[in-house]
């Protein structure tokens, strides 16, 4: 057995440190991780929306949206659902313990040209993952976008991805941040109770023309929010979304996350615009 | 490209002369089949075979390999197949299958392992005159003017040697004493009449231009329904496409749980599996969505990015498929013209 190709191996996943994790909510936990590489790890490249593989010997490899921003270099971080045999293993390691992650992978968010625009961010239960990366990365360079609104749903005030961090905010004067839980079972929620949609009518005072609006969430959400969103008549290319398919290998090549005949998500998404959606069969 | 011929009788001799750049490779009679083998008898070869069962694409990218071995700390790639390949006897159909897959394995992120075993596998293309099965002429593919490092074209008592490559040329410079540089006109016009004799025996022509606007059109057909119904799911026309190159990836440790390997194992877009997520939930989980998908990607939107089906007529799925679905057919059917039981 000889390493002797002329390529660099795309497969070949980077040893990376958990170096803390927690739990957001009961499901869902919050994974930090660093390049065991300090050089690597200050210098992996990556956009809001983009995703990585984390690969665990002998178990096996699945995609994740990075939450983290690019502009905190040096450590990246993920908030995973338990659901399958990878999740199942992630939730399994223990801080300092090393495993694999190669990336990032994707299109990720056009932060180039958003840059001068209004920034609407609509996130509902997981999609506040990805997401996140983005509005981070829109704080760290606050000057460099227009008006920047925060739309994030849950179900329940306990089931709120990354809450508390939200809940800050709500004090920051360069966000406009709409929080809202389809039902308060608790008592002591302070914000909005209802739908997401409900939120959309707050956004009066966006140029449409000269926003980006961003979505990700449940299934169910999409159809409603860009309904509400199309109301607001921002252009159907400026209006975002980052969807899910089977990303195995991430690099274009095995095919599971292949849409429409011959769009690989994991090269032309996962972020993909409503006009791309209603153009593209079998996207939504 | 460079054209001289060879006599027939000389083929032997020609093919021990270019032992030195690989392991011979090439169609064998396997039954009722033909197979691509490791050729250590000529008399095995068969210079009559149209399609293999399984196409070229089972040494670049093996039905299954090992990616890497890994421990619980370190893991390599594993590039375990070292060795120099000469391919022989792929006609038109499989010079075109086989350019897209270069393509495809070379392009946004290069794969090793493909391009490895590639860059250490020569062609050697073989004329052929078409069966019932073969549509070559419609997904024009039928000619092949690249993919080769030589290619032959047989004309009853010799061949004419094109040599497509400098790798070719250099198999040429092993045995000048077998080939003649000087194709004359009468040569031409054997040539001519061969070709027209191969045009002539097309069984079935149909028309596949402006294929992508029919299958926009298509994605409510009722015929996905119909053939959903019939596909058993059994993956065989992805298994023996040239031009199908997907694959699943998978590890097996051993017992001990201290090492294993990252296994890459052909996949087929036609098993339930294929769009499953964790959880379940399952981007296509009817078989009429699955059939639409893999026809829609070899006759429109491969199209649409390359400009050429990602069909290359060979026929083999259409020789494989046990229900009878016939790429031929389907096409047909969705322009709305009358098929032909």
């Amino acid at each position: 057995m000889k390493a002797l190709a002329q390529e660099k191996n795309p497969y070949k996943p980077e040893p990376m440190r958990l170096i803390r994790r927690y739990p957001l909510n009961e499901d869902v936990h919050f994974f930090q991780v660093r390049a065991v590489d300090m050089e690597k790890a200050l210098h992996l490249n990556y956009l809001p929306g983009q995703f990585m593989e984390v690969s665990l010997p002998g178990v096996g490899e699945a995609p994740f949206s990075i939450s983290s921003t690019p502009s905190r270099p040096g450590l990246l971080e993920f908030g995973i659902k338990c659901v399958g045999n990878v999740t199942n293993a992630i939730f399994r390691l223990k801080e300092n313990s090393v495993f694999g992650v190669r990336g990032p992978y994707g299109n990720g968010f056009p932060v180039d040209k958003m840059r001068g625009h209004d920034l609407v961010i609509i996130m509902g239960g997981l999609g506040a993952v990805p997401l996140r990366s983005l509005l981070l990365y829109a704080l760290d360079n606050r000057d460099q976008f227009g008006k920047l609104y925060l739309l994030h749903g849950a179900r329940k005030p306990d089931e709120m991805l990354f809450r508390e961090e939200f809940f800050h905010m709500m004090n920051r004067d360069d966000l406009e941040c709409f929080l809202t839980v389809d039902q308060d079972d608790t008592g002591k929620w302070q914000y909005n109770t209802g739908l997401i949609t409900r939120l959309i009518p707050r956004l009066t005072d966006i140029d449409p023309e000269k926003t980006f609006v961003t979505v990700c969430g449940p299934p169910v959400m999409y159809k409603f929010v860009v309904t509400g969103i199309l109301k607001l008549n921002v252009p159907k290319h400026q209006i975002l979304m980052t969807l899910e398919r089977k990303m195995k290998c991430g690099v274009g090549k095995c095919g599971h996350c292949i849409i429409g005949g011959y769009i690989y998500t994991c090269l032309e998404g996962p972020v993909f615009s409503y006009w791309d959606v209603i153009h593209m069969k079998g996207l939504i | 490209m460079i054209a001289m011929k060879m006599k027939k009788e000389n083929l032997n001799d020609f093919l021990e002369a270019i032992k030195p750049f690989g392991t011979l490779w090439g169609p064998v009679k396997n039954g009722d089949n033909f197979s691509l083998e490791k050729i250590d008898d000529y008399s095995k070869l068969d210079l009559t075979a149209l399609r293999t069962k399984i196409p070229f694409k089972k040494l670049l990218t093996p039905p299954k390999f090992s990616m890497f071995s890994f421990n619980m700390e370190d893991s390599k790639p594993a590039f375990d197949d070292p060795q120099k390949r000469i391919i022989f006897g792929l006609h038109p159909c499989d010079l075109h299958g086989l350019m897209i897959m270069d393509n495809f394995f070379n392009m946004h992120y290069p794969d090793p392992y493909y391009l490895e075993r590639r860059r250490r596998t020569a062609i050697i293309g073989l004329s052929c005159v078409p069966d019932e099965k073969c549509f070559c002429k419609t997904t024009n593919t039928h000619y092949a003017e690249g993919g080769f490092d030589l290619a032959l074209t047989d004309l009853e008592d010799f061949f004419i040697i094109w040599v497509g490559s400098s790798l070719g040329d250099d198999m040429i410079r092993e045995c000048p004493q077998l080939v003649n540089e000087n194709v004359d006109h009468d040569d031409l016009s054997k040539y001519i009449q061969w070709r027209q004799h191969r045009e002539s025996s097309f069984k079935m022509e149909m028309d596949f231009t402006g294929m992508p606007s029919i299958m926009e059109l298509s994605w409510d057909n009722p015929l996905w329904e119909e053939l959903g119904e019939k596909c058993l799911s059994c993956g065989a026309c992805t298994i023996v496409c040239p031009t199908c190159p997907c694959f699943n990836v998978f590890d097996e440790i051993n017992l001990k749980q201290t090492e294993g390997r990252r296994i890459r194992q052909w996949d087929s877009c036609m098993f339930r599996e294929y769009s499953m997520v964790a959880g379940g939930h399952n981007f296509r989980e009817s078989r009429a969505e699955r059939l639409k998908l893999r026809f829609t990607h070899k006759l429109q939107a491969f199209v649409g990015k390359f400009g050429e089906p990602a069909c290359v007529g060979c026929g083999r799925c259409i020789d494989t498929c046990p229900v009878d679905i016939d790429i031929r057919t389907v096409g047909m059917r969705l322009k709305g013209e009358e098929v032909m039981a």
